[in-house]
C-alpha cells in the first residue's frame, strides 16, 4: 500500500465512525428527548396523552393524598394552572407540600399526569432550576422562596449566595 | 489567626505561581540554567504554601471555628471528626482549595522527580503548570475565599449536607481530583512540546506514567462515586447520565484514548500530533468538568454552587486555556515531524481505531451534556437528555470498541495478520458464543440483547486471557518454561490484560444488574414478610436511635432463604435536625457478587413503613471491573521501562526508523 492509500484508509475509517455516530445521535434525538413543561404550558399546548414529558411546579399545599399500596396523588401548580398527578411508589426524601417538584411521565386519557419518576432533589430548600425559571418567567416567583433564601443567608452575610442549601439565588437573579 | 495564615499562605502561593509562570520561560529563552531551575524551587515552595493553606482550613473545621463562614456553613460541633475533616472538601470553596492542592502536588512531583527531564522541557512544563495554578489561585482568592470571617460569629454551624456525611464522599472527591487534575501534567507537557517545537518518543515515555497515574485515580474515583450514589441515594441506581457524572466520564474517555495513543508514540514514534491534541483535549474536558460542577450551570444533584460570578470566572479560565492551547496547537502542530508508518491492519491501526471510537463516544457524551444547555439558551425551551439517549448512542459505539479490544494487543506492530489473530482468538470467540447460548436458554427467550452483551463481556475477558496464554506459551510449552516466560513478560502486558478483562467484568455486571434486577416496593407492617428473588424478609420492628448529629429510625428485617435464617438487615432513615433534611441508609446483604438491597421510605401514621427491596444479581461486578482496570494500570506503572525512566533521546534511534 502506498502512503496515500494508507492515509485514505484511515481517513475513510474515521469518517465512517463519525457518520455512524452522527446517525446514532440523530436517531436518538428523535425519540429519546424529554421536554419540560409547567401546568400552564400543558393547558395551553394541549399535550396529547401518552407523550412523555417532565412536569415541574410547586406541590399544591393540601393536595397530597396517600392511597393503598404506595399510590399517591397530588397536584402540581404554577400559579396559573394546576395539574393532578398520580404516582405509585416511594416519594423522595425531600418531597414536601409547597415545595418545588419535577415529575416525569405522561398524561392519561382523563388529563391526569401519570408519573413514573418523581425526581429526588437532595437539598432541603433546593428548588429545581427549571421550576424556578419557569415560575419567574410567568411572574409567579414565590416571594417566600426569596425570603427563605435570604433569611438562611442573613447570618452568613460576608459573602453572597454561597453553598448548596441556600435556596436558589441563581434562579432568583436571572 | 489560623484563618488569616491560611489566607496569607494562599496569596504567597499565588505569588510563587506567578514567578514560576514567567521566570523559567525567560530562562529557557536565554539558555540560562539558573533561571530555568527557579521553576523547581517555586514548584516545591508552592506545594508547601498551598499545603499549609489547606491544613489551616482542615484545622478550622476540626476546631469548629464558626467565625469562619465556610466552617459555619458546612460544619457542626456535633459532627463526627471524620466528617469534620471530609467536610472541608464537601463544599465549593474547600473543594476548589483541594483542586489547587492537588495541582501543586503534581507540579511538586514533577519538580522533585523530574531530574532526568531535559532542563528546558522541565522549565516549560512547570511554567505551564503555574499558568493553570495562577488562574485557579486567583479564582479562589477573588470569588471563593474559604477563609472569610463572619463579623458576629454564630454559636453553632449549619452542618454539612447529610448525603455528603458518608465515607464514600470522604474518598471520592480527592480520588476524582487526583485524576482530573493529574491530566494537567500531560497538558503541560503537550504545551511545553509545542512551545519548544520539539517532540520525540522519549517525550511520550515521560508523559505516559503521569497520564497513567491520573487515569488510575480517575477510574477509581468514578467507580467510588458510582458506588456511593448506589448505596446512599436509596434507590439502587448507580449511574444516571447526570451532567456532572458525564463531566467525569468525558476526561476518562479522552484520557483512556491518550494512554493508548501515547503508547503508539512511545513505541513507534507515530501519531505525535494526535497525542498532543488528545493531551490538550483531555485536560480541557477536565476544566469543562470543573466548570459544569462548580458554576451550577446545569440542574443536577451535584450542582451545589449557585453563584453566577463564579461561573463566568471559570468560563473565562476555560476559554483562555482551551482557546489558547488550541490556537498554539493550530500554529505549531504542523512543525512536528511525522514518524513511523504503519499499515491499517496493525497494532497501531488497532490503537487508532480505539482512539477513534473513544473520542467519538466522548463527543457523543459531550453533545448529550451540552445540547440541552444550548437549546435552553438559543431556543428557550427546556428538555432533558437521559439514559435512553445514551443507550441508543453511547452503547453501540462502546460495543464496537469492546468487540475490537481483544484483537488489539495480539496484532503485530507495523503490519498485522488479522486472520491469524482471529484464529488465535477462536477459543475466546467460542467461549463467548457458548455463554450467549447458555444465558439465552437460561433466561428462556426474552431480550436477545442481554445474552449477546454478556457474551461480548466473556469474549473480552477470554481475549485478555488468550493474550497472556499466547505470550507465556501455556498449553504449548512445559510448565517450567511457561513460568519462566511469565516472569519475563513485561508488567505492562499483564497490566493490559487486567485492564481489558476489567472492561468485560464491568460489562457483565452492568447487563446483569439492569436486566435481571428484581424489585419489591410496598408498605409493610410489623411481621409482614416480603419475598424477593428467593429471599424472605420479615419486618421485625421499627425503633428510634440517636446519632451524634441526627436521629434515625431503624427497621429490622429478619432475612431467610428457604426457611433458613441468614441475617438481620437494618436499613434506616436519618433526620438531621440542623438542616431539617433526611437521608436514607440502605442495608446491603452481599452474597458472591450479588446484593440484596433494602431501603426505607416514609412511615405512615399506623406504624407501617414504605419499603424498597431490590435483588441485584452480580451488581458488584460493575465496580470490580474498574478496580481490575486500575490494578492493571498499577501493574503497567510498575513496568521496568517506566521505573528505569526515560532514556535521553538518542540520534541512533532516529536513524533506525524504517524508511518508507
Amino acid at each position: 500500500m502506498t502512503r496515500k492509500q494508507r492515509r485514505m484508509t484511515i481517513i475513510g475509517g474515521s469518517l465512517a465512525v463519525l457518520a455512524l455516530a452522527a446517525a446514532l445521535v440523530l436517531n436518538a434525538l428523535r425519540d429519546s428527548i424529554v421536554f419540560f413543561s409547567t401546568p400552564t404550558m400543558v393547558a395551553e399546548k394541549h399535550v396529547e396523552p401518552g407523550k412523555r414529558f417532565r412536569l415541574g411546579g410547586l406541590v399544591q399545599p393540601g393536595s397530597l393524598q396517600r392511597g393503598d399500596n404506595l399510590a399517591v396523588t397530588f397536584e402540581v401548580a404554577d400559579g396559573n394552572a394546576k395539574l393532578p398527578v398520580a404516582y405509585k411508589g416511594i416519594l423522595p426524601d425531600l418531597f414536601r407540600e409547597g415545595q418545588g417538584v419535577v415529575a416525569e411521565g405522561a398524561l392519561d386519557g382523563n388529563g391526569v399526569f401519570k408519573a413514573d419518576t418523581v425526581l429526588a432533589k437532595h437539598d432541603e430548600t433546593y428548588m429545581p432550576k427549571e421550576v424556578a425559571d419557569a415560575l419567574k418567567k410567568q411572574g409567579h416567583w414565590k416571594d417566600d422562596y426569596d425570603a427563605k433564601a435570604s433569611d438562611t443567608k442573613a447570618s452568613g452575610e460576608s459573602k453572597p449566595a454561597a453553598t448548596t442549601a441556600q435556596g436558589n439565588p441563581q434562579g432568583a437573579m436571572r | 489567626m489560623i484563618a488569616e495564615s491560611g489566607h496569607y499562605a494562599l496569596v504567597l502561593a499565588l505569588a510563587l505561581a506567578l514567578i514560576q509562570s514567567i521566570v523559567p520561560l525567560v530562562g529557557a529563552r536565554l539558555q540560562d540554567a539558573a533561571l530555568m531551575n527557579v521553576a523547581r524551587s517555586t514548584a516545591l515552595a508552592q506545594l508547601l504554601f498551598v499545603g499549609a493553606s489547606f491544613t489551616a482550613l482542615v484545622m478550622l473545621h476540626v476546631n469548629s471555628d464558626f467565625s469562619v463562614a465556610n466552617v459555619y456553613e458546612n460544619s457542626h460541633s456535633m459532627k463526627p471528626l471524620l466528617y469534620k475533616i471530609t467536610g472541608v472538601w464537601g463544599n465549593h470553596e474547600g473543594s476548589m482549595l483541594l483542586w489547587v492542592v492537588i495541582l501543586a502536588l503534581f507540579g511538586g512531583l514533577v519538580a522533585a522527580f523530574g531530574n532526568n527531564l531535559p532542563l528546558s522541557l522541565r522549565a516549560h512544563v512547570l511554567a505551564v503548570q503555574a499558568w493553570v495554578a495562577s488562574a485557579f489561585y486567583l479564582f479562589i482568592l477573588v470569588t471563593s475565599n474559604p477563609f472569610l470571617r463572619i463579623a458576629t460569629p454564630p454559636i453553632e454551624g449549619r452542618d454539612l449536607n447529610p448525603v455528603l456525611q458518608d465515607i464514600g464522599l470522604a474518598v471520592h472527591p480527592p480520588m476524582l481530583y487526583l485524576g482530573y487534575v493529574g491530566f494537567s501534567i500531560s497538558f503541560s507537557f503537550a504545551i511545553a512540546a509545542l512551545l519548544e517545537g520539539r517532540i520525540d518518543a522519549a517525550w511520550a515515555r515521560w508523559v505516559r506514567p503521569w497520564t497513567l497515574v491520573a487515569w488510575i485515580f480517575l477510574t477509581l474515583g468514578i467507580a467510588m462515586g458510582s458506588y456511593w450514589a448506589y448505596y446512599e441515594l436509596g434507590w439502587g441506581g448507580w449511574w444516571f447520565w447526570d451532567p456532572v457524572e458525564n463531566a467525569s466520564l468525558m476526561p476518562w474517555l479522552a484520557g483512556t484514548a491518550l494512554l493508548h495513543s501515547a503508547l503508539v508514540m512511545e513505541k513507534r514514534n507515530a501519531l505525535k500530533v494526535w497525542t498532543i491534541l488528545l493531551s490538550i483535549l483531555t485536560f480541557s474536558l477536565s476544566l469543562l468538568g470543573t466548570f459544569l460542577v462548580r458554576s451550577g450551570v446545569i440542574t443536577s444533584v451535584h450542582a451545589f454552587a449557585t453563584d453566577p460570578t463564579r461561573g463566568v470566572f471559570i468560563l473565562l479560565i476555560l476559554c483562555l486555556f482551551i482557546g489558547g492551547s488550541l490556537l498554539l496547537f493550530a500554529g505549531r502542530a504542523t512543525s512536528l515531524k511525522q514518524g513511523g508508518l504503519f499499515a491499517p491492519i496493525s497494532r497501531e491501526g488497532a490503537l487508532v481505531l480505539n482512539n477513534l471510537l473513544l473520542t467519538v463516544a466522548c463527543a457523543v457524551v459531550l453533545f448529550g451534556t451540552l445540547y440541552p444547555l444550548a437549546m435552553e439558551m438559543l431556543a428557550d425551551f427546556k428538555m432533558s437528555v437521559g439514559a435512553p439517549f445514551y443507550n441508543l448512542t453511547f452503547s453501540p459505539l462502546f460495543a464496537l470498541l469492546l468487540l475490537a479490544v481483544p484483537f488489539g494487543p495480539m496484532l503485530a506492530w507495523k503490519r498485522g495478520d488479522l486472520l491469524g489473530v482471529a484464529q488465535r482468538l477462536l477459543a475466546a470467540g467460542v467461549a463467548g458464543l457458548v455463554v450467549v447460548a447458555i444465558v439465552w436458554g437460561w433466561a428462556r427467550g426474552g431480550s436477545a440483547l442481554a445474552p449477546l452483551a454478556i457474551g461480548l463481556g466473556v469474549f473480552v475477558i477470554a481475549g485478555a486471557v488468550t493474550d497472556i496464554v499466547e505470550r507465556t506459551g501455556l498449553v504449548r510449552l512445559p510448565f517450567a518454561s511457561v513460568l519462566h516466560r511469565a516472569r519475563g513478560l513485561p508488567r505492562s502486558a499483564w497490566g493490559t490484560a487486567f485492564a481489558h478483562a476489567g472492561l468485560g467484568v464491568a460489562l457483565i455486571g452492568i447487563v446483569c444488574e439492569t436486566t435481571w434486577n428484581s424489585e419489591y416496593i410496598a408498605t409493610m407492617k410489623q411481621n409482614d414478610v416480603a419475598h424477593v428473588a428467593g429471599y424472605d424478609l420479615k419486618l421485625d420492628g421499627l425503633f428510634q436511635r440517636q446519632g451524634p448529629n441526627y436521629r434515625e429510625m431503624i427497621a429490622e428485617f429478619k432475612v431467610s432463604r428457604d426457611g433458613e435464617p441468614l441475617t438481620v438487615m437494618a436499613p434506616s432513615k436519618r433526620s438531621f435536625t440542623t438542616r431539617g433534611s433526611s437521608t436514607t441508609e440502605a442495608a446491603l446483604l452481599t452474597s458472591g457478587a450479588s446484593q440484596l438491597y433494602v431501603s426505607l421510605g416514609d412511615a405512615t401514621a399506623e406504624g407501617a413503613i414504605a419499603v424498597r427491596i431490590y435483588h441485584k444479581p452480580l451488581v458488584l461486578l460493575i465496580w470490580w471491573g474498574p478496580v481490575l482496570m486500575a490494578f492493571g494500570g498499577v501493574l503497567s506503572l510498575s513496568d521496568r521501562r517506566l521505573r528505569v525512566g526515560a532514556p535521553k533521546p538518542a540520534r541512533a534511534r532516529q536513524r533506525l526508523q524504517p524508511a518508507e
